[in-house]
Parts: structure tokens; C-alpha cells; sequence
């Protein structure tokens, strides 16, 4: 596995850059995540970036977009404005997890 | 084993890579099975979460998909389906239908996947845009009124040829 220095930390990433160990993560970690993909993270987005943790830690996979959002309560627009683009796949990698395996 | 430690930038995944920026997807949706809802559904859902401009275009029988009254009753059917890998007769017999729909709502739950109006609900949250084909709506007297809110309009084919340009194209 490559390895990559992020805020000091060095840390497992895999050939997309996404971190394989989610051990190495922390809230620190996460924010310079987040600022590496010019995401500043405020209280909304760490409800659902501790929300993928605990839920990765329960399920053994990363949820898809949809669960976040039926779980969470939060509409799916707002996973959009908050997390532009590619909200899943940018959610993921803030929270040190794998990109979602799930079609929905 | 790669290293990238020694770099002064960090390694990170290219989410805004300009050469994936301006990708359009245009997905025409012609049936009105629920069996053939989904490829349309999912794959408009999947092209979204990639940051893909997506539009829907429903035609014929996939105006079942927007239409008010038939959107959360569309049915599967296995007459004419070999692919159950049943006895075509057995289709044939009441109920069946009604029990093969069933069946396949029951899967298609079970995998955290929503019926059809929920799932458009998503699909248009995602930002995706839902079109309706004028030729369509003229031969089954149906008007915007008939149709999901959020379509955005009942347009030509020609409208959506032009909306669409440069557009990768699918036809289900």
C-alpha cells in the first residue's frame, strides 16, 4: 500500500488516494481531509462524517448516499450542497473510509 | 510498496479532475414494468453521485413512471419473460402477476433500494432533470397537470435531441 503525509500523520491511502486503514483516521485528520478537497467542514457536515464512522463500524461497509440520508434524516439535496459533485465518494474519503460498494 | 511520504504534496483522490467535468448523461426511458424501471433509475442515480448533468426522457410506456396514477403501481410480469426460467403457462394463471410484483418489490426493498416515486424524488434531489415526451402525452390525453410535479416539461423529440447535445445516450 502507498503511504501519504497528511497534517503530519503518515497515513495508508490506496491507488486512488483513499485511506485503507480506518484506525489511522481522527477528527484532525478528517478536517485536513476535507480542507484537501476544499471542503471547510462545519457542524452539518461532521453529523455526517461521524455518522459514516459509527455506522462503517457497525455495518463493516461504507453506507451509499442513501442510506446517509434515510438514516440521518437529512434530505439528499443537502448531501449535494454540502458535499458538491460526488457526495458519497467525498463523504467517504473525509470520514477515512472506503468509497461506498453499494448501486444505491 | 509506493511511497509518497517524501512529497511536500499530499496524495489525494481527484474528485474535480477537469476531464470529467461537463459530462452529460441522457437516459431514455420507454417501459413501463417495474422490472424495466430500475436499469433507468439507477443508473440515473449512479451518473448523479458521479457529478454527471442527467436528464430523463419518458416516452411510451415509461410514461407509467411519471404519470400520478400509475408511478407507485408499475408490475412485473413473467409472460414473455423466459428469463424467470419458469413455465410460460404458469404466468398465465390470476394472480400471478400480482404475486411476481410483489415478489420483486419485496427484493428490491430488502436491498435498501425505494420504489419508483421515492426513487424519482431522489433522482431530482440529486439534481437530476425528468422530461416527458409530447407525442406520448397527445396519444394518451395526459397534460403536465397528469404528471409528477417536478417534470420539467412535456417536450418534442426533437426539444430533447437539442437539450441534450454532446450527451452520452442510453435507451431503455
Amino acid at each position: 500500500m502507498p503511504t501519504t503525509t497528511i497534517a503530519g500523520h503518515a497515513v495508508e491511502v490506496n491507488d486512488e488516494g483513499f485511506l485503507t486503514r480506518p484506525d489511522q483516521w481522527s477528527d484532525d485528520l478528517g478536517t485536513e481531509l476535507a480542507r484537501l478537497i476544499g471542503i471547510e467542514l462545519t457542524a452539518d457536515h461532521w453529523k455526517l462524517v461521524h455518522f459514516l464512522r459509527d455506522d462503517f463500524a457497525h455495518q463493516g461497509e461504507t453506507a451509499t448516499l442513501r442510506r446517509v440520508s434515510t438514516q440521518t434524516g437529512t434530505p439528499i439535496k443537502s448531501l449535494f450542497d454540502l458535499f458538491p459533485g460526488k457526495p458519497a465518494k467525498k463523504m467517504a474519503y473525509v470520514a477515512g473510509l472506503p468509497k461506498p460498494k453499494g448501486c444505491v | 510498496m509506493t511511497t509518497h511520504a517524501d512529497q511536500t504534496t499530499p496524495f489525494v483522490p481527484r474528485f474535480d479532475a477537469p476531464e470529467s467535468q461537463g459530462r452529460k448523461l441522457a437516459i431514455i426511458c420507454s417501459k413501463g414494468n417495474l422490472d424495466m424501471a430500475y436499469p433507468g433509475l439507477i443508473l440515473a442515480n449512479a451518473a448523479l453521485g458521479e457529478g454527471v448533468e442527467t436528464h430523463l426522457f419518458f416516452t411510451f410506456w415509461g410514461f407509467d413512471m411519471i404519470n400520478k396514477k400509475t408511478s407507485g403501481d408499475l408490475k412485473f410480469t413473467m409472460l414473455g419473460n423466459t428469463a424467470t426460467h419458469l413455465p410460460q403457462g404458469l404466468g398465465g394463471i390470476p394472480g400471478m402477476t400480482h404475486l411476481a410484483t410483489s415478489q420483486m418489490k419485496k427484493a428490491i426493498a430488502e436491498l435498501d433500494v425505494p420504489e419508483v416515486p421515492e426513487f424519482l424524488d431522489q433522482i431530482v434531489g440529486s439534481g437530476g432533470h425528468l422530461w416527458a415526451c409530447r407525442m406520448s402525452a397527445d396519444m394518451q390525453h395526459l397534460t403536465e397537470g397528469d404528471l409528477r410535479d417536478d417534470v420539467e416539461g412535456i417536450i418534442s423529440a426533437s426539444d430533447f435531441i437539442e437539450l441534450t447535445e454532446g450527451a452520452q445516450l442510453l435507451f431503455i
